[in-house]
């Protein structure tokens, strides 16, 4: 009987190790250990053997169970294995052919270089304010000390609708409603974004609407010195921690004393290059500290409060930062244009 | 304003080159704009004297010189010059000089003639064509007799000069002027200032008595002064003072109009010279011209005038527009002997309205305009007159023809040291001060840190303190100023919620694969409207001087300009386009503007083509509606708005009107999705375009509910899925809408997600899927409870639309 068992265990064995495939193995599987199966027939005979051999031939037949078992289980894993690994074979793809695009889209550049900037004011505790497009001559005007017939009117040529309205020429109307608002009371501490337009011919350089950013600070005890703080910041965030700041004597009629801020030249660091015109310096904003006639207009004491205000043109950030070198093309809308931005 | 650096020496002692004196300038106030060196890279140019001048043999235009070029023999030059003579002075480019954009001379044979370089015009040496003289414009020019052969001819046409660019701002018109210039560049570089000393002999005549003056408004034209010179002989002026003009931008004339030219320039004073023989009175009346009034003005053009304008008159009819331009019949010509000359203060609001009327801008209005000196004008006349008695052969009557106060009163402005620091930032002491205004030439009086400055009439820009801080400000340096931070308290800066609101609409578009553009806001007429549902009256508000028909008219739609940006990039291959903008449109409903436009922020967009292209793949989604409307419900679910958005059918101007939805926020209607209408896309040449147009004020002020978070379910729910058979016209968002109404509170999920017409189905019927979702969060759902549920919305669909179940 054991011989016989030992037969069974070599038989089937030998065909375990032969099988080709999992679905074998499991008919192999049910042939030897299923209740139908030769072992079981042969422990049928059990009943035959004396009480002495009845648990030495049960043992063995165990041991030749757990044997063919482990002979399965070692297969099997052995057949799992190489399924898996010829699957993974037949599934091989070509991982250089382009993925499935994800669809995006992107800010217009003009909207970075303004977010950008507001982001950095935000950050200093100023907040956005806004206001109309189309203006009353006196808040376009004559509350930022421009009265009717002022030569410096003429510096900006608008569009009046009737003789009354006007589209604002600057974003500064909205530091006179601003400062209204505040009846007298500081701090002021806004920006103002915004669309502003002037009666010029398109061109490479020109464009009849263009965008502004403007900012003012009216509190006690604000000065000139602040305003150099606060750009130089301001240059520094957006154009590079190497940037130097120059500040030369200017006109606007609603600052007083008035300055321009050049930047030292990105681009050559003040070598003197074409961008800066050999210079070493490039024009990028206009500032002041507000004219009193302004901040009494607005309903301030001048004696008792000072501000400061400076105003640019988010465009020629952008020309001068991307060296775009047409600003008709912030209006085209160019998809390829509009492309080379999504990562701005 | 161009400023000759050789002519500046004549009033203040330059220390510095011209490229350092243009950096000083613009560091403290006046942008020097560019620096430019006359001579145009000029070299080895040299003073001929043309001895022989005979004709080239073989060529008719051409005449062959024997010049004396100071080298000892005479050199023999072809010149193709029609004014070329002997006996001329002239400027030769010998063999070896260089002439603008380096052209180098060499010897050559011309129509086998040799010549030893070239006789030159000024536009050779660089000169523009429109400064030049017109005797010498289509020839050489001729120097003055006394020049020396073979000496710098450049150093005889001062074009060793450099010129420096101003770009002056409008309070700063005293720098209008070389005297206002050597003002400020002596304050610049603390040197003392020359102004030239004037005299000249008169004759036992008066002014008088050739001429009286009388002014009309003295608000029009504070002072006036005339003043008549005799004998005087027109001719060409000297060449140093052609040579000065010719570097400020004027063109020489002749020795009159010359003067009044270079004393303008150099006093900013306008002057103007009558022919006193042809000015036909002997009375200068200053009036309001008479509407209507007509004068023919020195360019020979019949000009009419307005009663706002000032002019000059004889008594009866105008010879001037005051400060604009002289008229033709009162010209000095060659043959001119007497000399009226004028020289007044006029109000520059009179002078910038006839200017601007009759288009007439000139050296003289503008600074009129911008302010002169009032008590400079006697000063500027007096040098005026002494330059024609000495260049002109002139003899002056004695003193003038006056009417007007010749002098305006002086005034004084005070500041504190203490405002000075404080607006400043700085520490600047009370010495450094008073250095400062002196070096300015201010008069000035301190006391106790006040400083009381008798402001100079020429400077009538300074009125207050902050003035004379700037003043301070920047002949201290701004570069001396510190840099400091605000003092104020901090306080939180942030965004409204609009401002969020309207970041959080683009990155989301931007993430939905559209790309913001930015319009004009002005568009034509015809564009600023259409693609509207306002149905109240609306008048379009147009710009009164627009600068073309294509930017007139203020948009009350973005849609017509994103079907421009369409265009423009179908027209450059570019067939697959999304589009999206935020910006204002500008509503006007009375029929004239009495209060401003309101502004609302609209969101629109445009789309075409192929939304995603899924390239070696194969697959391709096309822009459709549901792909647009899609954008918009997830634009809504960012906005937290989903459940309160329903669209309509809807009819829009211009838009596909079987294709066109309305928006509804609340039931009110807040914008619009669908295709353009295929006889608008025809007309436009576009493709199958989708657009939607919603108003994003609306969109980001409606309120909405603090979210609050809900507890996961614990229990399962119990999906039930309902197919419909109805008439195919039956819009899915009714019985969506009935579904949910009649569902109950256990039913929290209604999906479509079937839909099909066609072949199997009955005529005029279409099948809707939809998937019920059942859940309670506090317990387990019975299939009783849900069924009875499934069978109210089954009934209600049954009893308003006649729905009958799909079996």
């Amino acid at each position: 009987m054991k011989d016989r068992l030992e037969a069974l265990k070599v038989e089937a064995l030998e065909k375990i190790s032969a099988a080709a495939d999992l679905k074998e193995l499991q008919n192999i599987k049910v042939a030897y250990l299923g209740k139908k199966g030769p072992i079981t027939e042969v422990l049928k005979g059990m009943g035959k053997l004396s009480a002495e051999e009845r648990p030495v031939v049960g043992a063995f037949a165990n041991e030749v169970r757990d044997g063919i078992q482990q002979g399965l289980d070692a297969k099997s894993t052995q057949l799992e294995e190489a399924e898996i690994s010829k699957r993974l074979a037949e599934e091989t793809i070509d991982v250089s052919l382009p993925g499935r695009p994800a669809k995006k889209g992107s800010a217009h550049p003009l909207t970075s270089v303004v977010e950008e900037i507001e982001d950095l004011f935000l950050s200093m505790g100023f907040t956005i304010a806004e206001g109309p497009e189309v203006e009353t001559d006196f808040y376009n005007f004559e509350a930022l000390n421009l009265p009717k017939d002022h030569p410096a009117r003429d510096m900006q040529d608008s569009f009046f609708i009737t003789e009354e309205f006007l589209l604002r020429t600057q974003t500064s109307p909205v530091q006179a409603r601003t400062m209204e608002k505040h009846e007298g009371q500081g701090p002021v501490k806004i920006i103002s974004p915004g669309k502003v337009y002037r009666r010029d011919n398109d061109d490479a350089t020109h464009s009849h609407q263009f965008m502004q950013i403007e900012g003012l600070v009216v509190d006690k005890n604000v000065r000139l010195s602040d305003l150099k703080g606060v750009l130089e910041t301001f240059a520094k965030k957006m154009f590079g921690e190497e940037r130097k700041i120059r500040l030369r004597p200017s006109f606007f009629p609603f600052t007083e004393p008035s300055v321009e801020m050049d930047i030292s030249c990105f681009k050559c660091s003040g070598k003197g290059c074409s961008i800066c015109k050999h210079t070493g310096w490039i024009e990028i904003l206009g500032a002041g500290m507000v004219h009193p006639n302004v901040l009494e207009m607005a309903g301030f004491d001048s004696k008792e409060y000072t501000g400061f205000a400076f105003g640019m043109g988010p465009e020629r950030i952008a020309m001068l930062k991307y060296g775009i070198d047409d600003i008709r093309h912030f209006y085209a809308n160019d998809i390829r244009f509009l492309k080379q931005f999504r990562n701005v | 304003m161009l400023l000759s650096y050789n002519w500046l020496k004549d009033y203040v002692n330059v220390t510095v080159s011209p490229s350092e004196l243009g950096d000083k300038i613009t560091k403290s106030g006046i942008e020097v704009e560019i620096v430019e060196n006359l001579n145009k890279g000029v070299s080895g140019v040299i003073v001929g004297h043309v001895k022989e001048c005979v004709q080239h043999p073989n060529a008719d235009k051409l005449r062959v010189c024997q010049v004396d070029i100071g080298a000892g023999e005479l050199s023999q030059i072809v010149c193709g010059a029609p004014n070329v003579a002997a006996g001329q002075k002239v400027a030769v480019a010998a063999p070896g000089a260089v002439l603008p954009g380096n052209f180098k001379i060499k010897k050559a044979k011309l129509r086998g003639e040799e010549s030893n370089g070239m006789i030159c015009s000024l536009q050779e040496l660089g000169v523009e064509t429109k400064l030049v003289p017109k005797e010498y414009q289509s020839g050489i020019f001729v120097m003055p007799s006394d020049a020396v052969p073979g000496s710098d001819a450049l150093e005889y046409l001062n074009l060793h000069d450099h010129v420096l660019e101003l770009g002056l701002t409008p309070n700063r018109a005293d720098c209008l002027n070389m005297i206002g210039i050597a003002y400020e560049v002596a304050a610049i570089l603390q040197e003392d200032i020359k102004i030239p000393e004037v005299s000249y002999t008169v004759s036992e005549k008066s002014a008088a008595d050739f001429v009286s003056v009388n002014i009309e408004s003295k608000e029009d034209n504070p002072y006036y002064a005339a003043y008549v010179i005799e004998n005087v002989t027109v001719a060409p002026s000297p060449l140093w003072m052609q040579n000065r003009l010719m570097a400020a931008g004027i063109r020489p004339i002749n020795n009159v109009v010359d003067i009044t030219n270079y004393v303008l320039l150099e006093y900013g004073q306008p002057l103007h010279a009558f022919d006193y023989d042809r000015f036909d009175s002997k009375e200068v009346l200053i009036r309001r011209a008479h509407e209507g009034e007509t004068i023919k003005t020195l360019d020979e053009q019949t000009r009419t005038l307005k009663d706002t304008h000032l002019v000059i008159t004889n008594g009866t009819v105008p010879v001037a527009v005051a400060g604009v331009m002289g008229g033709a019949d009162s010209e000095v010509q060659d043959d001119t002997k007497t000399i009226l000359l004028e020289a007044a203060y006029f109000d520059g609001k009179r002078v910038r309205a006839a200017s601007k009327d009759l288009g007439l801008r000139s050296e003289a209005s503008s600074r009129y305009e911008k302010g002169i000196d009032r008590n400079r004008v006697v000063q500027a006349a007096e040098r005026a007159v002494a330059l024609m008695s000495q260049y002109a052969g002139g003899t002056p009557a004695g003193g003038k023809a006056e009417a007007g106060e010749k002098t305006a009163p002086l005034y004084h402005v005070s500041v504190t040291l203490e405002r000075i620091n404080k607006l400043l930032g700085t520490a600047i002491t009370t010495e450094e001060t008073c250095k400062i205004f002196s070096r300015l030439g201010f008069e000035y009086e301190e006391n106790g840190g006040t400083f009381t400055v008798t402001v100079p009439s020429r400077r009538p820009d300074i009125t207050i303190d902050a003035d004379l801080v700037e003043e301070v400000g920047r002949i201290y340096g701004y570069d001396r100023i510190p840099t400091t931070f605000l003092m104020s308290e901090a306080r939180p800066g942030g965004l409204t919620p609009l401002q969020s609101g309207r970041r959080k609409i683009r990155a989301y578009m931007e993430g939905a694969g559209l790309y913001q553009a930015i319009t004009y806001s002005l568009t034509t007429l015809e564009k600023s409207t259409g693609f509207s549902m306002n149905k109240e009256e609306v008048y379009p508000v147009s710009v009164a001087h627009p600068m073309s028909e294509e930017r007139s008219t203020l948009r009350m739609t973005l849609i017509p300009q994103l079907l421009e940006v369409i265009q423009y990039n179908q027209n450059r291959n570019m067939t697959d386009v999304a589009v999206y903008e935020t910006g204002s449109v500008y509503i006007n409903k009375q029929e004239s503007l009495t209060v401003l436009p309101e502004e609302k922020l609209f969101l629109s967009g445009a789309m075409t083509g192929v939304y995603q292209e899924h390239l070696w793949q194969g697959e391709k989604k096309k822009t459709d509606f549901y792909l647009v409307k899609g954008i918009l419900e997830g634009l809504f679910e960012e906005l937290g708005l989903e459940s309160r958005i329903t669209y309509e059918q809807e009819t829009v101007d211009g838009m596909h009107p079987g294709r066109t939805a309305a928006v509804k926020l609340d039931g009110i209607v807040i914008g619009f999705v669908g295709q353009i209408h295929p006889a608008v896309q025809k007309e436009r040449d576009l493709a199958e375009t989708f657009v939607f147009e919603l108003n994003a004020t609306a969109l980001l002020t409606a309120e909405t509910e603090q979210m609050v978070y809900q507890s996961l379910p614990r229990y399962p729910s119990i999906t039930r899925d309902i197919a419909l058979l109805v008439d195919e016209k039956m819009p899915a968002g009714d019985l969506y809408t009935v579904i949910q109404e009649s569902g109950g509170a256990l039913l929290k999920e209604v999906t479509l997600f079937d839909l099909y017409q066609g072949d199997r189905m009955e005529e005029g019927k279409k099948s809707l899927a939809f998937s019920l979702k059942f859940f309670d969060p506090e317990r387990t759902l019975t299939d009783e409870e849900v069924t009875k549920s499934y069978e109210r919305v089954l009934k209600s669909l049954e009893e308003r639309f006649g729905a009958e179940l799909r079996k």
